[in-house]
């Protein structure tokens, strides 16, 4: 999905650096309320599992493959605005390996980090709305949310390229290519994604930010000694 | 952060190296989604990478899944350090 110079306009390039350095601008507010005492090593470790796995291209079709992007899983682990940041240091490094062009940093970060952060989180929300309170539930829709955010970027990608792409297509021939693709690659990130979750659920259940309902809150009990 | 914390974070990293060096020599060569979708009719508009000539560029090596990895986990936790020490100073 990372997003190579020369595709887009300057234009674009600077609007979605704009939208995408706005989104972090507010999300280091947000942040600092949305994660727990302490949690810095954790944001670390989000980062860092987001730039491992984004390396194992797994093969969904014909001469295709696809990785996961992690805006999804992030949001999960340690909130939207949280899990933003720590993609877009993700995406960030992965310039220095050539991978996504200098220019379209902003693009790869508003596609990568923002959309899959937010359409993710809000899918898994409403399907946490519809799904008994179980930790096999918060499983069901952080797969659910992140296999729909890949798509949903896609679709993203291609109105973004119908407006300000520098070859001239139409939207319609982009979108039905890159949203059927996407979707088949979204199996994947959502496979990788319930899995790692379920993985986390199971070892420490408390630092996963979208099942923190599931933690017994602490009761007062009255003492009569 | 309690010592469980920490002794999961570290096996966190532990588990995203391994993924790095380890698994990803079997990741598919194939293009992705999007380049896939750009051999139809706009791939000739990329331009080359202004650094790739950089000496981690393609993550060729073993090497350069490391230095990713723990590029990643020290920003991370120097920028979410930063932002922590912004709240405390403001409250």
């Amino acid at each position: 999905m990372h997003i190579p110079d020369g595709f887009f306009n300057a234009a674009t390039s600077v609007g979605a650096g704009a939208v995408s350095a706005g989104t972090l601008a507010v999300g280091v507010k947000k942040a600092a309320v949305e994660l727990q005492d302490r949690q810095a090593p954790l944001a670390g470790l989000v980062a860092s599992f987001v730039f491992a796995a984004q390396m194992l291209n797994f093969p969904v079709a014909a001469g295709t493959s696809g990785h996961l992007l992690g805006g999804a899983l992030a949001a999960i682990l340690v909130g939207p605005w949280a899990g933003c940041i720590c993609v877009a240091v993700v995406v960030l490094v992965q310039v220095l390996f050539a991978d996504g062009g200098l220019s379209a940093l902003g693009l790869n970060i508003l596609l990568i980090a923002v959309v899959p952060a937010f359409a993710g989180y809000g899918v898994f929300r409403v399907a946490r709305l519809v799904l008994p309170r179980t930790a096999g539930a918060v499983t069901v829709a952080a797969g659910v949310g992140a296999g729909l955010s890949v798509p949903v970027s896609a679709a993203v990608f291609s109105v973004l390229f119908a407006v300000g792409g520098t070859v001239d297509l139409s939207l319609r021939s982009v979108i039905g290519a890159m949203v059927g693709t996407h979707l088949l690659i979204g199996i994947g990130e959502g496979i990788i994604t319930a899995a790692t979750v379920r993985a986390v659920l199971a070892v420490r259940p408390d630092l996963v930010h979208g099942a923190a309902d599931l933690q017994r809150p602490l009761e007062l009990r009255r003492v009569d000694a | 952060m309690k010592a469980n914390t920490k002794l999961f974070v570290l096996a966190g990293v532990l588990v995203a190296l391994a993924l790095a060096v380890f698994v990803s020599p079997l990741a598919s060569d194939d293009p992705d989604g999007l380049e896939k979708v750009a051999e139809e009719g706009f791939d000739d508009a990329a331009d080359d990478h202004a650094l790739e000539d950089s000496p981690v560029a393609g993550y060729d090596s073993p090497v350069a899944g490391v230095v990713g990895v723990v590029a990643t986990f020290g920003i991370g936790v120097g920028v979410f350090a930063l932002i922590r020490s912004r709240r405390s100073t403001k409250t």
